[in-house]
């Protein structure tokens, strides 16, 4: 059952991450990446982690991609009519990754036969991963966490910047 | 054996659920124009049947035997997923609200909880990942029918739905902090024993009342409904993101506003006003009798906020774009952020 679940997402994913990139209309490639969320999110279920799955959903499909439609319909880029010059880029990239992963295969060097920590029993009887999940992130994460919340909010900082251009020349 | 069991409990409780909600949508729509109506002097719909009751089932059918259109220049596979991509997540949040005490019955040898489809930890979180999914029917509807005011309504209402799902998200963050949980059934477990342990009043800790309020001000912005309507304004946008829609993807539409103030309504009795809970213990009953007062008490605080819904529409006139984004982003996030620090810092020192 857990495998079939498996193939299963993992299929429609391969299968919905090509369409992303061969569809020529903006919007159903957007579609495309938005049922390749809910499949992610349901591998995510799958290993017992379920406070991830509703996050992939919540942050990615209901809010991000939203902006991406947002802008592609303000913009309103009807048809992209012709592929981007990065053919031989895209080549390289991904022969490099493919022969990545081949290699990792050969070598077995793999986690996929060790347990995974949301396997655990001990932590789902405490109560579900979502206090395990805060429990990390404010202990042996924490420096991490933070960093990235300062990382984001120079990003949110450069947007009002950026948006914004008045306002350094008012100061000056 | 189980499994039969189980599933076949479970696609039954999903029935009855479904069959409730479409019938309180079929008595919402002829309870709107009662209430406006009384609200502005008048009558309402009197026509169809004695004292007009039998009006949802006129319109029901009206809309069901109208022509179906798809205007000329539509994106035609865009323009059919667009309704139900809106209904379906409206409806899909009542997997996790408890309507009725929390009870688990052995139904030959399967553990079945009567009053409520599926009590999964994160059910809070996701009602809120599906209501964010609602706002790709909106869009899409405005983008997919070829026409500048549906495109012009489903810009705005994408832009409104990521402001104020925000503050939704943030007002819930103190009753997760008091309850410690995100569960539906523990958050309304945790408020049992009268009206002072609700959270809305939280005797003994930080009440949560401006959480409710902001709450209730950003669920009324996130299901479009006046004075937020600006999505669908009649008088500047023909009826915005469903102006080209007609028949039955219409009346898809529309179940899924009706559905999504419904399921609204019942987050805010769950988080907020106890649940099932009545507001005083003898009120309550004997245990036995607990899940029909409990029923009651529920079905008594959904409709009182939907009540809520009417009032409003029939008070406030429409707030303009610029006027929108400033009062969420400006107003209601530092409130609801506010409200975080205070309650942590409550519960922290009186834990």
């Amino acid at each position: 059952m857990g495998t079939f679940a498996f193939f299963y997402f993992a299929g429609i994913i391969v299968a919905t991450a090509g369409m992303v990139v061969a569809f020529k209309n903006p919007i159903y490639s957007a579609l495309a990446l938005l049922v390749m969320f809910f499949h992610v999110a349901g591998l995510f279920v799958t290993l017992h982690a379920e406070f991830l799955a509703i996050i992939q959903i919540l942050v990615y499909a209901g809010a991000i991609l939203v902006l991406y439609l947002f802008v592609v319909m303000l913009l309103n880029l009807k048809r992209e009519e012709h592929f981007h010059r990065q053919l031989l880029v895209g080549v390289f990239l991904g022969c490099v990754l493919f022969a990545e992963a081949v290699l990792l295969v050969l070598k077995g060097e793999t986690t996929l036969g060790k347990s995974s920590p949301a396997a655990d029993p001990a932590l789902e009887l405490t109560g579900g991963n979502t206090e395990s999940i805060g429990e990390l992130l404010f202990s042996t994460y924490l420096f991490p966490f933070e960093l990235a919340s300062l990382i984001l909010l120079v990003a949110m900082v450069g947007a009002v910047i950026l948006t914004k251009k008045g306002i350094l020349e008012v100061k000056s | 054996m189980d499994t039969g069991i189980r599933l076949a409990l479970t696609l039954g409780q999903i029935g009855a659920v479904m069959v409730a909600v479409l019938l309180t949508v079929a008595l919402l729509t002829l309870l709107e124009r009662k209430v406006l109506g009384w609200m502005q002097d008048r009558m309402g719909p009197m026509e169809v049947g004695p004292y007009g009751i039998l009006q949802p089932v006129a319109d029901g059918l009206k809309l069901f035997f109208k022509e179906d259109i798809i205007p000329a220049g539509a994106n035609k596979f865009m323009f059919s997923l667009a309704p139900v991509l809106s209904l379906v997540p409206a409806l899909i949040g009542f997997a996790v609200i408890p309507f009725g005490p929390d009870w688990t019955v052995d139904v030959g040898g399967v553990n079945f909880k009567p009053f409520v489809i599926t009590d999964i930890n994160i059910g809070i979180l996701y009602i809120l990942a599906f209501a964010s999914i609602g706002a790709y029917g909106i869009i899409l509807g405005g983008w997919s029918s070829n026409s500048k005011y549906s495109l012009l309504g489903g810009l705005r209402s994408a832009a409104q739905l990521i402001s104020y799902e925000l503050n939704v998200g943030l007002s819930i963050v103190g009753v997760l902090l008091l309850s410690s949980s995100l569960s539906l059934v523990t958050i309304t477990n945790a408020q049992a024993g009268g009206f002072w342990n609700w959270y809305f009043f939280a005797w003994g800790s930080f009440p949560q009342a401006i959480a409710f309020v902001v709450f209730i001000i950003s669920a009324v912005a996130e299901t479009n409904r006046t004075p937020f309507d600006l999505p669908e304004a009649e008088s500047e946008l023909v009826a915005g993101f469903f102006t080209e829609y007609s028949g039955m993807r219409f009346a898809f539409f529309f179940l899924a506003e009706y559905g999504n103030m419904i399921l609204v309504s019942c987050v805010a009795t769950v988080l907020f006003f106890g649940g099932w809970h009545a507001p005083f213990e003898f009120l309550q009953g004997p245990e036995s009798l607990h899940w029909l007062t409990g029923m009651f008490w529920f079905t008594f605080k959904v409709y009182g906020f939907l009540f809520l819904f009417f009032w409003l529409r029939a008070t406030l006139p429409r707030l303009r774009y610029d006027q929108l984004m400033r009062f969420g982003w400006k107003v209601l996030l530092p409130i609801a952020l506010g409200n975080i620090v205070l309650t942590a810092i409550v519960e922290y020192i009186f834990p």
